[in-house]
């Protein structure tokens, strides 16, 4: 039981930052109808600011993270402004395919600024531990699950009260029909990169902090939170957070118990789950968790 | 009217999607307080100037001119901070958001927080039924409701000029007199309409006066009882042989 609760945990903390990941498909998702496939680079970029900030200019960690932070919400405007803006109107097939471009280049310019060896992020959560009963909590695993649930209700909040989130919402549903109101699709575009790329700051570096080493490959990782996006449904900021647990516990799960009872399904096998739960769970609901029907037709 | 400036003028507009000329050397005036109305068939501009008005197209020569200030390059939330407000054809109502938020994004560029609650409740009770269904989706409700919602949406955003697209296009006919009821009480406190309708002989019977649009080019400028009276137009438009 112990064993099992423990793998739980460490599937809710994987989750978690699956589900940050995730957030950040979602908000450009909703504003835009783009799937974002460059938000996995933008994600190590993220850690990559704070590990410079951090490890080379000698900041405190939580600047650090401020830093990059800020620094990924500009390279979100940066991106959408220079490429994404030029191709409005253009086929989303287009503009999709030149995010995996974008994808690709963003890994290349990490490694040829920070090289291929991993780095130590410098982290103050290291690999601490706090101990819950007979279960073992790392810290840093805390701090991922909190900090998902606190960007998941600050995206509530700013949706659902703000007056820039009801008008990404409105744009969401009918851009024309939201201009004629006066508000500027443009800012509101711009908004929802800015916010995807601080949301992706913040999952590179629960990605690459406690015992986990900061790799260009941690863009890699970010991966997996695709099938968890599309089992959320696409628009779906809570949908997000749930499909993000969900892979992940599974993964963990899977990574457990699957060599002892299932040792015929081959090594390394969590690394198909998530995408074997996705697969399962758009045969029963086309739709994802929590997506609308008109996402479909974008 | 010409003691008083126009609030939005067309001098000599023409427009193009690609290549192909839609507006041709169209000129226009809305005087405040007045109720204009722009008849055309299909593919006739209609749609086009509208936009034009507003600034979702740009006209390729021409001026749009608001209060005064030639506006071609202002974006559309200038001219919507400066009264000017559309209801768009088949209403457009965001439809998953609730009806109370339908009506905030009405006055989304407001800064005055007491204007926008004193308007709320002169649309309360205006519409007593949208008042029932604030936290509603507005795509849950009947077309006349809707109808009401989306002129509450344009209210919202305290206009001088709203401009109307087809307002009895997709309304059951029981419905189209209420419509224009509607309009002619919004009318009756002051502000200026510009109506494009295809229904020419309710449009004419409550506008002062009248444009008719054929194919970009305006073919006939009047007074709307003219208008009524024109054998070329009760022909082609009145359905008369």
């Amino acid at each position: 039981m112990n064993d099992f609760l423990q793998l739980c945990f460490a599937g809710m903390a994987l989750g978690a930052r699956y589900a940050l990941v995730a957030l950040g498909f979602v908000v450009i998702h909703r504003a835009t109808g783009v799937i974002n496939f460059a938000q996995g680079s933008i994600v190590a970029l993220g850690a990559y600011f704070a590990f410079n900030a951090h490890q080379t200019w000698g900041l405190p960690f939580l600047l650090a993270a401020i830093i990059a932070v800020a620094g990924c919400a500009v390279v979100g405007i940066i991106v959408e402004r220079l490429l994404l803006r030029k191709m409005s109107g253009q086929p989303v097939f287009s503009v999709i395919m030149i995010t995996i471009g974008l994808l690709f280049v963003i890994d290349q310019i990490i490694t040829m600024i920070w090289g291929q060896d991993a780095q130590n992020l410098g982290d103050p959560w290291g690999i601490d531990t706090v101990e819950a009963g007979e279960i073992v909590l790392a810290v840093v695993d805390l701090w991922a699950i909190g900090l998902a649930f606190l960007v998941v209700g600050a995206f509530f909040l700013f949706f659902r009260y703000s007056s820039t989130g009801l008008a990404m919402r409105a744009v969401a549903i009918d851009e024309e029909a939201a201009m004629a109101r006066g508000i500027s699709v443009r800012r509101v575009v711009a908004t929802a990169w800015a916010i995807a790329g601080s949301v992706a700051a913040v999952a590179g570096i629960t990605l690459a902090s406690g015992p986990a080493a900061l790799r260009p490959s941690v863009g890699l990782i970010a991966l997996a939170a695709f099938p968890a996006m599309i089992l959320g449904g696409l628009d779906s900021p809570l949908g997000a957070v749930l499909g993000g647990f969900i892979i992940g516990i599974t993964q963990t799960l899977t990574a457990g118990y699957q060599p002892a009872h299932a040792s015929w399904l081959g090594q390394d096998f969590q690394s198909v789950t998530p995408y074997a739960v996705m697969i399962l769970i758009l045969l029963i609901r086309p739709h994802g968790l929590f997506g609308t029907k008109e996402v479909e037709r974008l | 009217m010409s003691d008083q400036k126009p609030i939005l003028e067309f001098r000599d507009i023409n427009t193009h999607y690609g290549a192909v000329h839609i507006l041709k050397e169209v000129n226009l005036a809305i005087y405040p307080g007045e109720m204009v109305c722009l008849l055309g068939g299909n593919a006739s501009g209609k749609s086009t100037t509208l936009k034009t008005l507003l600034g979702m197209v740009t006209p390729t020569s021409g001026e749009v001119v608001l209060d005064g200030e030639v506006v071609n390059d202002k974006p559309t939330s200038y001219r919507v901070e400066r009264g000017i407000t559309m209801v768009p054809e088949n209403r457009r109502l965001f439809k998953r958001l609730s009806v109370l938020e339908n009506l905030q994004l009405g006055a989304y560029l407001r800064t005055d927080k007491d204007g926008v609650e004193r308007d709320l409740e002169r649309i309360y009770s205006m519409f007593p039924r949208v008042k029932e269904r604030l936290s509603q989706k507005a795509g849950t409700l009947s077309g006349g409701e809707q109808q009401m919602v989306a002129m509450g949406r344009a209210l919202m955003a305290d206009p001088r000029v709203l401009l109307m697209d087809e307002p009895s296009m997709g309304l059951a006919p029981s419905l189209v007199r209420t419509n224009f009821e509607l309009i002619q009480q919004i009318h009756e406190e002051g502000i200026a309409i510009f109506m494009v309708e295809q229904n020419a002989n309710m449009a004419l019977s409550l506008a002062d006066r009248g444009w008719v649009l054929q194919t970009g080019r305006v073919v006939l400028d009047d007074t709307a009882d003219a208008l009524l009276a024109n054998p070329e137009l009760r022909k082609s438009y009145l359905g008369e042989a």
